[in-house]
């Protein structure tokens, strides 16, 4: 027997075999579980769990959630994304590391931190009482925790492709008199759409499927701070197993398409 | 800040703009909150600090966490590796679906994923239930948490190992074939010293990653003190009961914990480029 020439892949099979068995059992069996639970009973019980009340105001709550964390987000991002590459200065590295700081804090510590700013007893309890405002146990302290987990994703998408056209498109764009606002749309936005695309979806994704930092703040109260993934949870831990897994379905269906659209968004980018 | 008063006018009334939003929007958002933190756990007694840190129950949910998730981060380092491998050297059909697939974690949410497992592992579940018949308990016992951490991290070593492994010519392997090496010799000889940085790295992120996790391992398990509570179950529990103090020491350990890992990736990425 001669030797085995790499890239040919004689025993391929065999680890192409233990790598799907392994992903299937933890992820596809899994996936496929979601979908068989939710439709076991048929389309009617699913259906009709979706039509309930707090199912409706959940997934209400979490689509707001989004749409306040993800712009922010998306101008955050871009201004982090401009100033950390378009000046050197010190501190650089110490600023990057800040900026994905959320992703090295546990969900869980990110809510207890806005509790300890803005709750009963915090830094902020006293004047929030005050004035009659509400942050921890509502809204606003459930757009904040989502707010924080899903920071760093578009400021870490578009660094790289800002750093790799360099400045100089932009630098030509001011000689010939552009203004600002036009430098951006017309040389530097066409430059980072597509990064800035896939950075909004993962954004998207973290803001609607957050669980740990916003359960922290939430109180999840149904019909009032319980949004899509807390009710997963507490309809699953009052033995509502299909109400859960009808909410769970709805989550689902949207990691498919951020799967789709992220693999669409790569193949996009890399053919450049 | 010198430097921008030296530039023109044009760029300078830019330039602050952008910079006030995001330093602001970091104060805002992210440094006040870790702030009120970092001052509510050194405004603790040191000695109180000590009692709450190393109290039997947070060293015993220290155990389940970091225990599990080094586990766990290792079993992934071990497939991710294999499955990077795949991805990157072999044909088969379904494979860009399989490779999408892997980022599945980033895009489901946790708590979903913790409730199919929960269900699968289950002990009337498709795979819990043939694991039962062998006297396995999954589900509800720090083995859940064990396999909710596995699926979370696992993405972080293949996406690490990925691109390297994607940048490794094939002439320097072709070469091991020539001179005479076993597959095995130019696995262990050629292929892995290259590859190593990258799955520490990975590893390490995972590791990371799964310490904090709460959403799904929550959920999988019991979340019985002394067998299968986590540090972040904990301090939600504190924070439940108003013992903030309690919720500050431990997230405090936590998060500490947590930075050491960072600058240990950074570390393990700063050796890795001496590869390049």
């Amino acid at each position: 027997m001669t030797n085995h020439k790499p890239g040919t892949g004689q025993y391929d099979w065999i680890l192409i075999t233990i790598a799907i068995a392994f992903l299937s059992l933890i992820f596809y069996i899994p996936a496929i579980n979601v979908f068989y639970q939710a439709f076991k009973g048929g389309v009617g019980p699913f259906l009709n769990n979706l039509g309930r009340p707090d199912f409706l105001y959940a997934v209400r709550l979490t689509v707001s959630l989004a749409a306040i964390a993800v712009p922010l987000n998306v101008v955050f991002g871009l201004c982090a994304a401009w100033a950390v590459t378009r000046r050197r200065f010190r501190g650089r590295a110490l600023l990057l590391s800040i900026i994905d700081l959320p992703f090295s804090i546990s969900p869980v510590v990110a809510g207890m931190m806005l509790i300890l700013l803005y709750g009963r007893q915090g830094w902020f309890g006293d004047w929030l009482q005050r004035h009659g405002l509400n942050v921890i146990f509502a809204f606003p302290g459930m757009a904040m925790a989502t707010i924080f987990v899903s920071m760093p994703f578009i400021a870490r998408e578009i660094i790289p492709v800002l750093e790799e056209c360099g400045k100089e498109q932009e630098e030509a764009a001011k000689t010939l008199g552009a203004s600002s606002w036009q430098t951006f749309w017309l040389v530097t936005f066409p430059n980072i759409r597509w990064a800035l695309l896939y950075g909004v979806i993962l954004t998207n994704a973290r803001a609607m499927g957050e669980f740990g930092a916003v359960s922290v703040v939430s109180g999840n109260v149904a019909n009032e701070t319980q949004s899509l993934p807390l009710f997963v949870e507490e309809t699953y831990k009052q033995y509502e197993t299909e109400a859960a897994y009808s909410a769970a379905v709805v989550l689902a269906i949207l990691a498919m398409v951020t799967l789709v659209l992220k693999a669409f968004l790569e193949r996009r980018t890399q053919a450049k | 800040m010198q430097e921008v008063i030296t530039r023109p006018r044009k760029s300078s009334l830019k330039l602050p703009w952008a910079w006030q939003l995001t330093i602001g929007y970091l104060t805002i958002m992210l440094l006040l909150p870790v702030s009120a933190m970092v001052l509510k756990a050194s405004t603790t007694q040191p000695a109180d600090f000590w009692r709450i840190a190393v109290s039997p129950i947070a060293l015993s949910t220290y155990d389940v966490t970091f225990t599990t998730a080094l586990i766990a981060a290792s079993v992934d380092g071990l497939f991710g590796t294999l499955i990077a491998w795949v991805l990157v050297r072999c044909e088969f059909p379904l494979k860009r679906v399989v490779d999408a697939s892997i980022d599945l974690p980033f895009a489901l949410p946790t708590a979903v994923a913790g409730l199919t497992l929960a269900t699968v592992y289950g002990d009337k579940g498709w795979l819990g239930g043939l694991l039962a018949l062998l006297g396995i308990k999954v589900a509800f016992t720090r083995l859940g948490v064990g396999v909710a951490m596995v699926f979370i991290s696992l993405p972080f070593v293949v996406r690490t190992v990925q691109p390297v492994l994607e940048e490794l010519e094939v002439d320097v392997e072709e070469a091991a074939w020539c001179l005479g090496a076993t597959p095995w010799q130019t696995y262990t000889k050629v292929i892995l010293p290259r590859l190593f940085p990258a799955i520490l790295t990975g590893v390490a992120l995972g590791f990371s990653r799964a310490v904090g996790e709460y959403g799904s391992t929550a959920i999988i398990a019991s979340n019985t003190p002394f067998q299968d509570l986590i540090a972040p179950v904990l301090i939600f529990q504190r924070l439940e009961q108003y013992d903030y103090v309690g919720a500050t020491v431990i997230g405090s350990v936590l998060l500490g914990i947590s930075l050491l890992i960072l600058l240990v990736i950074n570390l393990l990425q700063s050796w890795s480029r001496k590869y390049d």
